[in-house]
């Protein structure tokens, strides 16, 4: 008997159909990926498996049995039972999951309170118990904290104890590691299938290919509310049979850039580079040397300095120490930042076109040739002139990349410094954009310098990559050779955390 | 710990939900008044079936009749015109009050986000200060101060406004400085000032204005309060605040001298700030 059957499931919203017909089952100690990219309907499947979905969905289902309950006709209150008992959730952004206002453990022993008759005290222990389950070291202490003093693993790690508290037989897990840096993402995502092996019944959401392989037994593939594809993971990912899911997989798969052509001379030679916000130093001797023409790749995790160091290349910040020394002295490149939230780094007021135009104004371009440059600039970047017209929040987050880049092209660069610039994209819209960066580069010989959190992204479209941690680069050179032959602990264990 | 999970999907398929049904008709019976009293502020002549000022001592204290729609006030003057010929100085004082304040707010609250710390805090601690008392009392204060007349009440119920506006402008200045956009802007290379001006400026008027749709009713009103108590213009200009205290004595043997302008005031305020409330729920749905 599976822990959670699910027959025939559809889930209508406004006349919309968002998810249609959906079967799957999760055995105990089963995990069970869905994957998609957004808008396929795998939260709204999620939502429909604890009976979170909105008041105006209709919900229908030939069989929605959780751990053997019949929850089809529940009312909310039943469903409150179900939910936290029977049935947990692990969703994707843990400082919002989490009260910001009460301490972890009375969140983490919040269904205990609810579900069973433990006392204060035993509960108390109970939630320690939970914490050291999930791997917190120091649980007791932990306990005691608020979720703004946690890590964000550590926070997600709370969640994951909050939702196994009723020791559940079903745990959903809605892209719990999407907002995690790599290292921290594989501990979470061992610790998932550990969960799994436990004995639980887990159904794993998520748009992320390599994080699927490593704890997931089984695969759906979603697309449009329907799944197009299912098997057992081995299969759909080394031998996918729909055409949707193979383009998955290939999006999220590179081989490592190996045609070093074309490189000139130093461009940029940074020398023991050097920042500190409030006395803490945010990048640490930083040395480095940009080629005419390449693409040098910088990763790191969150607080590494990638994005502090951009800054200073692009001018915005200024180092403490060390120097950042240009061919041809101060000014004679034209560098430009694209920046990691296009949404943000456009006037929300203005429409595509205007903000285009002011960047051509501010390159000097005369008042007359603008218009017919900004229509050039959308049709190089692969955008319908028309959008130009738009303002940046009705455009979809591929289109309002591919503006951020035409705009940063407006000053004609010839230094490109792109700040996560696919991070935020599904799978397929990324690729499209990676693609338009090559093409870019060899049309305008650009240089580039690509910073990223994505290993396999970098590899990709880089020839030379720096790798930082705490500030520091600790390691440098050539992508083939630092992805073939890691020197430093750090980058053996992003390569491992990202396979 | 669900909950941000459901809000984000509710989110996401609410789409027009908003302002439906009783709400809306609301909003537009609101619009309907103003769009009345706009017309009685700028051409009373089409609408007043009367001179508001001519005195007919044998048609005193009349109550209201086809001749006279709202009656006749103690010296014999026509109520209703004196209502509509009243719109455009309480109107007008709430108006111009508000529109000083959001100007004066906008200069120094958006001087003030950029001036360095030592005037910045000054001008910080003097919006404390006034915004410690109540509105009306600082206005009343500074009327003490200038000495009653119209233009007198529109300079007080200005100062009385004027700190909130600041305190909004300096905080979204600060806010909008630090923009991503602002930044992207001064990367391109736009100059700073530029940038300031173009970005900054008109998003800073943005929320001002949304504060300004809601506080021209408190404004009306505190104006009309400060004619009330004889502060404003005199007799014989038809105000609405100065009608209501004419007719105050004689409340219980002729209400309707100080229970039309009455009304007018509580419709006119009341309409102004359904309008701002939903002007502001507005602007809110598009920032998000």
């Amino acid at each position: 008997m599976s822990a959670l059957v699910v027959q025939g499931l559809s889930v209508t919203v406004q006349g919309m159909l968002l998810v249609d017909g959906v079967s799957f089952e999760v055995a105990a100690g089963e995990c069970v990926a869905i994957v998609g990219e957004s808008g396929a309907g795998k939260t709204i499947t999620a939502s429909a498996l604890l009976g979170l979905t909105p008041d105006s969905a209709r919900v229908t289902a030939d069989v929605l049995s959780i751990d053997g309950v019949d929850a089809r006709a529940f009312s909310e209150s039943e469903w409150r039972d179900l939910r936290g008992n029977r049935v947990g959730l692990v969703s994707q952004d843990a400082l919002v999951s989490l009260d910001p206002l009460r301490r972890v453990g009375s969140e983490v022993a919040e269904p205990l309170a609810i579900h069973t008759r433990l006392s204060r005290r035993e509960r108390r222990e109970r939630a320690i118990d939970l914490l050291e389950s999930v791997s917190m070291t120091d649980a007791a202490r932990r306990a005691g904290q608020y979720p703004h003093e946690l890590s964000g693993g550590l926070r997600q790690r709370a969640l994951i104890a909050s939702a196994l508290a009723g020791e559940p037989a079903v745990l959903v897990a809605d892209e719990p590691t999407t907002a995690l840096d790599a290292t921290v993402q594989a501990r979470v995502l061992a610790l998932l299938r550990s969960i799994a092996d436990a004995g639980t019944a887990v159904v794993f959401i998520s748009h992320d290919i390599a994080a699927v392989r490593r704890v997931a037994d089984r695969v759906l593939v979603m697309r449009a509310g329907r799944v197009i594809e299912q098997g057992t993971a081995a299969d759909v990912l080394s031998a996918p049979q729909h055409e949707y899911t193979r383009e998955l997989i290939t999006a999220t798969t590179h081989a490592p850039r190996a045609d070093r052509f074309g490189l000139g001379d130093a461009v940029l030679t940074g020398v023991d580079v050097s920042k500190a916000f409030a006395g803490a130093p945010v990048v640490d001797g930083a040395s480095f040397t940009l080629l005419q023409g390449q693409t040098l790749g910088i990763v790191g995790e969150s607080g590494s300095g990638k994005t502090t160091l951009a800054r200073m290349i692009v001018g915005v910040d200024r180092p403490d120490s060390g120097e950042l020394r240009w061919s041809g002295g101060p000014g004679a490149h034209r560098v430009q930042l694209v920046h990691q939230n296009p949404l943000g780094a456009f006037d929300p007021r203005w429409t595509v076109g205007r903000s285009l135009r002011e960047a051509l104004e501010a390159g000097g371009v005369p008042r007359a040739a603008r218009a017919a440059r900004v229509a050039a600039l959308m049709a190089e970047v692969g955008l319908d002139p028309v959008l130009a017209r738009r303002r940046p929040a009705a455009l979809s987050g591929g289109q309002r990349q591919r503006a951020a880049i035409a705009r940063a092209l407006a000053a004609d660069p010839d230094v490109l410094v792109l700040d996560e610039p696919v991070s935020a994209l599904d799978p397929s819209v990324r690729e499209k954009v990676l693609q338009l960066l090559g093409r870019l580069q060899r049309g305008r010989e650009l240089t580039m310098i690509f910073i990223s959190h994505d290993l396999d992204v970098v590899a990709a479209v880089s020839d030379d990559v720096l790798v930082m941690q705490d500030g520091v680069v600790v390691e440098q050179g050539p992508v083939a050779a630092v992805f073939a032959a890691p020197q430093h602990p750090f980058t053996q264990e992003l390569l491992a955390a990202g396979r | 710990m669900s909950v941000s999970a459901r809000a984000d999907i509710d989110r996401r398929v609410r789409v027009s939900s908003r302002g439906t049904g009783p709400r809306r008709a609301l909003l537009w019976a609101a619009l309907a008044i103003l769009a009345v009293v706009a017309v009685m502020a700028l051409f009373p002549q089409l609408v007043a079936t009367q001179d508001p000022l001519r005195t007919d001592v044998r048609a005193a204290l009349e109550p209201p009749s086809a001749a006279h729609l709202f009656g006749t006030d103690q010296s014999g003057r026509d109520v209703f015109s004196r209502v509509v010929h009243g719109a455009g100085r309480s109107v007008g004082i709430g108006l111009l009050a508000t529109a000083l304040a959001l100007v004066i707010g906008l200069v120094v609250g958006t001087l003030s986000g950029i001036a360095p710390r030592a005037v910045d805090a000054t001008v910080m601690r003097v919006t404390d200060v006034l915004l410690a008392f109540p509105e009306f009392l600082v206005a009343l204060v500074v009327v003490a101060i200038l000495g009653p007349g119209p233009t007198n009440v529109a300079i007080a119920v200005t100062i009385a406004a004027v700190p909130v506006y600041v305190r909004l402008a300096r905080v979204q200045t600060r806010s909008l400085s630090l923009a991503e956009h602002v930044e992207a802007a001064r990367i391109l290379g736009v100059p700073a000032m530029r940038a300031f001006v173009r970005h900054v400026v008109p998003g800073v008027l943005g929320s001002l204005s949304v504060l300004a749709t809601i506080g021209i009713g408190s404004s009306i009103l505190a104006a009309a309060g400060l004619s009330f108590l004889g502060l404003g213009p005199t007799e014989p200009s038809p105000e609405w605040g100065l009608m209501l205290s004419g007719g105050r004595n004689v409340l219980v043997t002729a209400w309707w001298i100080a229970v039309f302008p009455g009304v007018a005031i509580t419709l006119t305020v009341v309409s102004a700030t359904i309008v701002g409330r939903s002007l502001r729920a507005g602007a809110e749905g598009r920032a998000r």
